[in-house]
């Protein structure tokens, strides 16, 4: 089986977002990129699944600008067979890249897509999604646990008020989410390994699909801020003020 | 307009975060039709006809809903989507598992998160974990979106009569199948529609001492939450995380107790109406966003906040 591990440049999650003055968009000059955490698990996953010779080859693909080989190399470190790049310089929307990567498995006739539940740039949480409508295929989305057995995967969720265990049909698409695993840090070697293993640069023009977003953003804002309240001296001024100040109890 | 509000429900009830999402409908204009698909889920459709608001209730009742498998419920949906302009869900995991997949189906975007709107094609949502706020206008044909319900009201849920009518069908996928649920089981309110919420951090140490806000918490009657360390510490169970990453509420009251204020923690949590920090670091950034401050040692103040609110009875 192989495992196709769509992935994202983001700015680090570690890095307080600044939105820029002209309100187009947030700062993402000279800003420190990485990939993206839940990108992060759904490699990590991919690579357990084949050490437990569950799958023969994982491959990492982006859809984005040429940076992202950067990105990809990342993947390839933490141990991903190669990597695809489908590039683009236009900022293209879930539905767009679902498509792309719907022509991508199909001409890498892979098994299983394991992503990321959402990116933390625009918390979208949709392209696994749509890419299961896109294939017809089975989805199960914030996954914590995962077992593969008999042409099928049973995957634990993580749902409002607990848990939840789908099984699904192969092939099929799962979203990772927290707690799924803990990624494994990069080993200097494995860089340099990295370097070596193939990336395919293929440009978006080749797949004849419309990748002209549908929405626009016509201004992004700061979010109204709190401003810091006052300190209490102890319990008994804390409950007065909650009793007759804010009336909240 | 026409809009679909596909509810979140239980079969007996719909669940809170489907009357946020009816005002969200209702601040849109138009018609508002709400397609209630489950199994014995008459009690459901009831209660959502009765809702203020709505226009017609669409019916569906078939073991192929009894759990929601996106796989099935999705193609209902689209059988249902003819002639409406928007198609809402909550922002639940509910809400986002499914709608993605009937935008794909549409061949139209999704919009997810919106916390206000503005014009019938243009809404504003959070991004970066709600440090930005974007305004994004859609060209597609329907909009379908998922609704922060902590940024509507609730629309009443009585004063409502609309009919309840079967929905069109669809044939069944067999992609997937239920195997088990495990949901944590609770007394006390739901996190995301609770008035009063009192979270743990790191600073319990363990889950034993965790269980010390299980006191204040009924005395209150609040839900107990959690920050991702907490979680990650095993204190709490995964469903009890506020923030970015858990659950996003908006209570009338948040009290945070040992919680430092990560940045990930402040975007679950800082739309409550009035939030109480108590921490004994002083320099911790819940500070920054709490309208009442307690430095001090969580160990002290909770056995003094529960007989304190004996005092208050």
């Amino acid at each position: 089986m192989k495992i196709l591990v769509p992935i994202k440049r983001v700015i680090d999650a570690n890095i307080r977002v600044r939105v820029k003055p002209d309100n187009s968009g947030v700062e993402t000059a000279n800003v420190k990129m990485a990939m993206n955490p839940f990108c992060e698990i759904a490699v990590e996953e991919a690579l357990r699944i084949k050490e437990a010779g569950n799958a023969e080859e994982v491959i990492a693909v982006i859809v984005g600008d040429s940076q992202c080989q950067e990105t990809l190399r990342t993947a390839l470190a933490m141990g991903a067979d190669r990597a695809v790049l489908v590039e683009t310089d236009v900022a293209v929307q879930p539905l767009a890249i679902a498509k792309l990567l719907k022509a991508v498995v199909e001409k890498e006739g892979t098994e299983l897509v394991l992503l990321g539940k959402q990116a933390i740039d625009y918390d979208n949480n949709q392209t696994g999604q749509m890419l299961a409508a896109l294939l017809g295929w089975g989805q199960a989305t914030f996954a914590s646990e995962i077992d593969i057995k008999n042409g099928n995967i049973d995957v634990t969720r993580e749902i409002d008020g607990g848990l939840e265990t789908l099984s699904l049909k192969l092939p099929a698409i799962v979203t990772t989410d927290l707690r799924l695993n803990e990624p494994r840090y990069v080993k200097l070697p494995n860089i340099m390994k990295a370097k070596k293993k193939p990336l395919d640069v293929l440009p978006v023009d080749e797949f004849g699909i419309d990748v002209t977003p549908t929405q626009t953003i016509l201004k992004v804002e700061e979010p109204p801020q709190r401003s810091a309240g006052i300190k209490v001296a102890d319990v008994a001024e804390l409950v007065d003020k909650l009793h007759n100040e804010a009336k909240v109890i | 307009m026409s809009i679909l509000v596909i509810a979140e429900h239980d079969n007996n009830s719909v669940k809170p975060a489907t009357l946020n999402t009816i005002s969200a409908a209702s601040q849109l204009g138009g018609e508002v039709i709400v397609l209630v698909a489950g199994f014995n889920c008459s009690d459901a459709a009831s209660a959502a006809a009765a809702i203020a608001g709505v226009s017609k209730v669409l019916q569906v009742d078939d073991a192929l809903y009894e759990h929601v498998l996106a796989e099935e419920l999705t193609p209902l949906v689209v059988a249902n989507a003819e002639g409406m302009t928007h198609i809402l869900a909550p922002s639940s995991t509910f809400g986002k598992n499914i709608i993605p997949r009937v935008a794909a189906l549409l061949d139209v975007g999704a919009i997810s998160d919106v916390a206000k709107i503005e014009l019938a094609d243009t809404f504003v949502r959070p991004i970066y974990a709600g440090n930005a706020m974007a305004t994004v206008q859609s060209s597609d044909k329907v909009k379908v979106m998922t609704i922060r319900s902590t940024a509507f009201d609730s629309a009443a849920s009585e004063g409502g009569s609309a009919d309840v009518e079967s929905a069109a069908t669809a044939a069944g996928t067999g992609l997937s199948s239920f195997l088990k649920q495990e949901l944590t089981k609770s007394e006390r309110p739901e996190l995301t529609s609770a008035g009063i919420i009192i979270s743990g951090g790191r600073g319990f140490g363990s889950e034993e001492n965790f269980g010390l806000l299980d006191e204040v918490a009924d005395k209150l009657g609040a839900a107990i939450g959690a920050s991702r360390a907490a979680v990650d510490a095993g204190y709490a169970p995964n469903d009890y995380q506020v923030g970015q990453t858990g659950k996003i509420v908006a209570p009338e009251l948040y009290i945070a107790v040992g919680i430092s204020g990560a940045i990930q923690h402040l975007a679950g949590m800082k739309d409550s109406k009035v939030i109480v920090a108590i921490n004994k670091d002083e320099e911790a950034p819940i500070y920054e966003v709490s309208d009442y401050g307690l430095v001090a040692d969580l160990f002290q103040v909770l056995p003094e906040l529960s007989a304190a609110l004996d005092n208050l009875s």
